[in-house]
């Protein structure tokens, strides 16, 4: 059982007009198992939440902490995150010109468990992986992200999810720009991966479409800088039918 | 009339443009071309051609008279591949081009002979001849090199240099009518070593030629590349990657002129720059010329900053005489290391140092990649692995 916690977390960007803060107070605890999920109206700071986590250089905390099993998460460089264990499915995934996804997925999972997986488990590992998410064996030439159509980029970093088997993740708006179909494969990833390593999941959304697939325990409304209310799955519809007004005026 | 457009694509952590003056000095096809080295005064700042480099750094390259090489050559090559020395009478001498600056016209002088390599006619594609140029010497000497292919050839040449130099170059590669062949130029040389090398390329009716450039080791290599095109069909691919490290000078100039019509001309270059003083520069002169209708040409250099103290010069320059084209265009960008792939890299558990090899690998592979010759692309493969090593990145 692995635990997360995120205590009065403060965090600012630098910006041209000086230093900003964005991140006010945020308060969250994620076990093993849990799956929560945020939602909260554009720029109230979740993808900063999610960067800051996984240790973006950007982004400066001045109060407050994470601790991953109580171990300090801050003071660990960004890979030394991810080898503890916590992954990060970005918003926008970055190419990377020159370095096929065959490379990157041996080398990354190398680095997460300290040695090269076994050749012929890893490639059927890989190929099964990249069957349920139905994406085609040919990508593993291509590089990574590179071209990748919206939809491509998000199959593949759930592809990562499930080969890399972290003890925490955070999906940053995984869901946008997926079609029907897609968003049905998706889910089901991120389930299988769930189901096989237990982690405890952090899902950003603006949509309670996928938490039709992703049955989140506990829902997080997410308002300039903080988490401004808690409950269950019955926020994520009211939340829908009401939107965030009542939290942005108050 | 001359037009110059520039077309700088956004892309990631590719902020700091060093774009040169988009309009050319002189028109290119203006400048002097002869074998007579007087014909040519020193080597001067206020020169185009000589803009970035200096006499200095060109250790005695151009002066008057240089000593002619006496260095091994080595050479392997399948049967029907012939090879001889010869004169300035003789008809390939100069088939290719004539110097357009004072080195190539002090190497093309002081070279009596010149070494010729004639690809026949009926060469298949896995047709490879490898040149080794493999120096011990330190005076400034001259090298001639001529690569005949024949019509309907097909092959792959590969000139390798390696050791200490101080050398002149000038390589004429001939392409016949319909031929198809490539040619590698790898300058691997110890560190110390002074490369001046000019490459000419004539294209005959339908030819093809894939022409590669790759600096690694040296002090100071500059390669001046020219294609031009004498019939219809011709298609060139120049190709050049280069990794420059502490106090080390690469030049690279490129020239297409399109003088006839239907040719197409790709120029795609890219290197790599870490440490103090590391100065790269690339000028890429495409000329479409009146009568080269339905030109097809783009040129791209991009530069990969690792370290602060590096230098990467990048000078495309488009003169088009008509408007009757394919497609003309360049792209040039140097821009610091992309912290966000770092960032990706590393939040997938990759520690820096192999995030910086794997995107510096990735950024040059493109070019390796193009190579097609396992043997070659694993060589520069470790190459780049070492100059990594090296730089303790
Ligand atoms: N580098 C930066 N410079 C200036 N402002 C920034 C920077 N990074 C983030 N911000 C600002 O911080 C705020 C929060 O951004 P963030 O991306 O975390 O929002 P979000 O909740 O993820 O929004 P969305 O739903 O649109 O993805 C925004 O107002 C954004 O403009
Ligand atoms: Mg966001």
């Amino acid at each position: 059982m692995a635990i997360l916690q995120i205590k009065n977390l403060h965090v600012t960007v630098e910006t041209e007009q000086g230093t900003k803060e964005i991140l006010k107070g945020v308060d969250l605890t994620i076990r093993s198992g849990e799956s929560h999920a945020i939602m909260g109206p554009n720029g109230s700071g979740k993808s900063t939440l999610a960067y800051t986590i996984a240790g973006h250089p950007k982004y400066t905390v001045t109060e407050g902490e994470i601790l991953l099993d109580g171990e300090d998460v801050l003071e660990m460089s960004v890979d030394e995150r991810a080898r503890a264990g916590l992954f990060l499915a970005m918003q926008y995934p970055v190419e990377i010109p020159g370095v096929s996804v065959s490379n990157f997925l041996r080398t990354a999972k190398t680095a997460i468990t300290g040695e090269a997986p076994a050749l012929r488990t890893w490639i059927k590992d890989v190929r099964g992986a990249m069957d349920a998410l139905k994406m085609d064996s040919t990508f593993t030439e291509r590089n990574v992200n590179e071209g990748f159509s919206g939809g491509e980029k998000k199959r593949h970093e759930i592809l990562q999810l499930e080969l890399l088997k972290p003890k925490f993740a955070v999906l940053d708006e995984t869901d946008s720009g997926l079609d029907v179909d897609a968003l049905k494969i998706v889910s089901e990833g991120v389930n299988r991966a769930k189901e096989a390593n237990d982690f405890g999941l952090l899902l950003i959304t603006h949509y309670t479409r996928i938490l039709k697939y992703i049955k989140p325990d506990f829902v997080h409304v997410f308002v300039a800088g903080k988490i401004a209310e808690q409950g269950g799955p019955e926020l994520a519809d009211r939340l829908e039918a009401e939107g965030y007004d009542r939290y942005v005026k108050a | 009339m001359t037009t110059s457009n520039a077309t700088v694509p956004a892309q990631h952590g590719m902020a700091e443009h060093s774009h040169g003056a988009g309009v050319p000095i002189q028109i290119r096809s203006a400048r002097l071309r002869s074998a007579d080295v007087a014909d040519f005064g020193p080597v001067s700042r206020v020169e185009e051609q000589y803009r970035y480099i200096t006499s200095e750094r060109l250790a005695g390259l151009d002066a008057d008279t240089l000593d002619e090489y006496i260095g091994d050559i080595s050479i392997k090559h399948p049967e029907g591949v012939t090879t001889a020395w010869v004169g300035s009478d003789h008809p390939a001498f100069g088939g290719a081009g004539l110097p357009e600056d004072r080195p190539s016209a002090a190497a093309w002088g002081s070279a009596e002979q010149a070494y010729l390599v004639t690809i026949p006619g009926d060469a298949k594609p896995d047709c490879e001849v490898q040149i080794g140029i493999n120096s011990e010497t330190t005076t400034p000497s001259a090298l001639h090199v001529i690569i005949d292919a024949k019509p309907f050839s097909r092959g792959t040449v590969i000139l390798d240099h390696k050791g200490s130099a101080v050398l002149g170059e000038n390589v004429e590669i001939i392409v016949g009518d319909e031929a198809e062949i490539t040619v590698i130029s790898i300058q691997d040389w110890d560190t110390e070593a002074v490369h001046n090398s000019a490459q000419f390329a004539k294209l005959g009716r339908n030819s093809k030629l894939r022409h590669m450039v790759v600096s690694l080791g040296g002090k100071t290599l500059r390669v001046s590349t020219s294609a031009e095109f004498t019939a219809t069909g011709g298609d060139v691919e120049l190709l050049g990657m280069y990794f420059a490290d502490a106090g080390q000078y690469i030049e690279n100039r490129l020239y297409v002129d399109h003088a006839v019509p239907n040719c197409k001309s790709r120029v795609t270059y890219k290197g790599a720059l870490q440490g103090d003083k590391a100065h790269t520069v690339w000028v890429g002169d495409v000329l479409i010329r009146m009568a080269a209708e339905g030109t097809d040409t783009y040129e791209l250099n991009r530069n990969l900053l690792l370290t602060d103290g590096a230098r990467a010069d990048s000078v495309p320059n488009l003169e088009i005489e008509t408007g009757k084209i394919e497609g003309a265009g360049h792209a040039s960008a140097s821009g610091r290391f992309d912290d966000e792939q770092l960032f990706y890299l590393q939040a997938r558990g990759i520690n820096e140092r192999e995030a910086r090899g794997l995107v510096v690998r990735g950024f040059l592979n493109e070019i390796i990649q193009k190579i097609g010759n396992e043997e070659i692309e694993s060589r520069l493969s470790a190459s780049i692995e070492a100059e990594l090593e090296r730089s303790g990145s």
